[in-house]
């Protein structure tokens, strides 16, 4: 895809984030918009995955380690054609498929359940070393929240992955420098990222978490790595492409009322407008 | 008399994983630190490629296992019951239990038996806190023979299963050709009318010490042995109790969650029966000899033989 094409369906994304949000009275926007173009990248132009097949052997392995976000990711397995995007709509209510945090059991193309944090990443090392043990060429990436890394488990997995050695591992760290009791370097500061990464055996690249080009560059690099995993501190912005819900802590858990929706929806809107007539 | 053969529940852990081995290309044993004693070690020397020791880190180490089998592997995650129930309880619960992966948790070390370690590695939580685990099936082998099976159970059930082993030395009572181990059956090892011994792991020897020495005072004790305590084998204990109209649990856990407590929420449910559970009652354990433990907490032969006496009073 061009990274216009990428753009587009990135506001896509987030245009369902809120719908469905919003149809759910509750959930998490605010991560979910500051990863939807991680998301989108992943799934519309690095992934090797087959929504008809979702559960091929040989497919790359998604972990959503901040399982909080599971609304970005249904949307985007949504556009991708994993599921009816009318389903979006069903989140988080009673016998729906689609779980207030990912469950593989319910929905197609959700390859771990997560939601406690700090357990995904694991999960993630445990797939990236079945893919060793196996020779498979395939490749294992999770999203991890930067409040996440808080969690003592992720830097066992860290610890494992870099003793390790799994090159076919990419760590993405969605570092929009908010968790749900303010800011991260004020709460319990996980900085700097990019040395503790390092110091755990990791190829580290720090990457725009809003720029096509930079996660390109970024991706590209971790692919080229060998014998490390790959970490990516993604920059981002929390509620990136609604304006009010931008940077602000309070959006990190909850849902948009419908006035709130309505505008939020018409400035994507807009947005879509303007990528379209570029 | 020809001296009893004793050998580790966790020997009979370590072979099972051996032979398995061989069958089973997709078994992956994983570690946290304790190779040498949870007898992991003997998998990792017949198979190191099949092999990881995770180091202490026994949260991540379930996280692995549980990724490993999304990918299709069967995997032993083992450490002492303590750090593998305990510290990475949450990890078993919510990547293990509610996924339902194809883990297998094998714990060393279980309860007072571990000895002279003391109580912060004395777990007789662990049965509690796997039983509560939505599908988590449990089972706790009686004795070298035992535990070998209950491997190869674990491997040919599809999800999670908990299996709990113990460091100390114990006669092995299964060593005979009928043997036969099936997930979710009780054995019934003795046939009485006046009281029911329900006993699991460990506890079944002494259970039998027990019942020998009841019966040389005129009181015949049914003794079944329940390796699986998930599922419970409820049509056996609920048949057993009709006819004793006595129960007794033995377990070499907590009172609290354990074997008594799953035995009593069947027979309260369908066969009002007096129970008696003998276990570990509320308390930590501390350091010393295991026999001399089991004797101080009264859960050798002479200890449930005086318990089963005063209820019977």
């Amino acid at each position: 895809m061009t990274n216009l094409e990428l753009q587009i369906t990135a506001n896509e994304v987030r245009k369902n984030i809120i719908r469905s949000v919003h149809s759910a009275k509750a959930g998490h926007p605010g991560g979910s918009l500051s990863a939807a173009d991680i998301f989108t990248y992943l799934y519309f132009e690095e992934m090797n995955v087959d929504p008809k097949d979702p559960k091929a052997a040989d497919r790359d392995r998604f972990v959503l380690s901040k399982g909080h976000t599971a609304p970005g990711l249904y949307s985007t397995l949504a556009l991708k054609g994993y599921l009816p995007v009318d389903d979006l709509l069903t989140l988080r209510k009673l016998g729906s498929y689609l779980q207030g945090h990912p469950d593989m059991k319910k929905t197609p193309g959700i390859d771990m359940s997560t939601g406690s944090l700090g357990q995904g990443i694991s999960a993630a090392v445990g797939m990236a070393l079945a893919g060793k043990m196996d020779k498979k060429d395939y490749r294992v990436y999770t999203l991890l929240g930067d409040g996440e890394i808080q969690e003592g488990q992720v830097w066992e997995a860290a610890m494992f992955a870099g003793f390790r050695k799994l090159d076919n591992l990419v760590v993405i760290v969605d570092n929009n420098n908010l968790q749900i009791d303010g800011k991260i370097d004020e709460v319990c500061s996980p900085y700097p990222l990019e040395d503790k990464f390092a110091a755990f055996n990791f190829h580290v690249v720090t990457a725009d978490a809003h720029d096509f080009d930079s996660l390109r560059a970024a991706f590209k690099e971790a692919k080229e790595t060998k014998d490390k995993p790959t970490a990516i501190i993604a920059k981002s912005v929390k509620g990136k492409g609604v304006s009010f819900m931008e940077n602000n802590a309070a959006w990190h858990g909850s849902a948009p009322n419908d006035e709130q929706c309505e505008a939020a929806l018409q400035e994507l809107e807009r947005t879509g407008e303007e990528l379209c007539r570029k | 008399m020809p001296e009893i053969k004793k050998k580790a529940t966790r020997e009979g852990y370590g072979q099972g994983l051996v032979d398995c081995g061989a069958i089973y290309p997709d078994l992956v044993v994983l570690d946290a630190d304790l190779a040498a004693s949870t007898k992991t070690g003997m998998f990792q020397k017949a198979y190191p490629d099949r092999f990881f020791d995770c180091g202490i880190a026994e949260a991540n180490m379930i996280g692995v296992a549980a990724g490993l089998a999304a990918a299709g592997k069967v995997v032993f995650a083992s450490s002492f019951a303590m750090f593998a129930t305990g510290r990475a309880y949450e990890q078993i619960r919510n990547s293990v239990g509610y996924t339902k992966l194809n883990v297998k948790i094998g714990a060393t070390h279980a309860g007072i038996t571990v000895g002279e370690d003391g109580a912060s590695h004395q777990c007789n939580e662990d049965i509690a806190l796997m039983r509560s685990i939505p599908g988590m099936v449990v089972i706790n082998p009686a004795d070298y023979v035992e535990a070998m099976e209950a491997v190869k159970a674990a491997i040919e059930y599809q999800g999670p299963v908990y299996l709990r082993f113990g460091r100390a030395n114990v006669p092995v009572i299964n060593d005979h050709e009928d043997y036969h181990f099936e997930l979710g059956k009780g054995q019934l090892l003795r046939e009485g009318t006046d009281v029911t011994i329900v006993a699991t792991g460990l506890m079944v020897n002494s259970s039998l010490e027990a019942s020998k020495k009841l019966a040389e005072e005129g009181i015949s004790a049914e003794v079944i042995n329940i390796h699986t305590i998930k599922p419970l084998d409820e049509d056996m204990i609920i048949a057993s109790a009709g006819k004793t109209k006595k129960v007794v649990t033995v377990e070499e856990h907590s009172v609290i969650g354990g074997l008594g407590s799953a035995v009593c929420e069947v027979l309260s449910a369908k066969l009002p029966t007096k129970v008696c559970r003998i276990g570990i009652q509320d308390v930590y354990g501390e350091s010393g000899p295991a026999d001399q433990l089991l004797a101080k907490y009264r859960l050798d032969g002479n200890g449930v033989y005086e318990q089963v006496k005063d209820f019977l009073k």
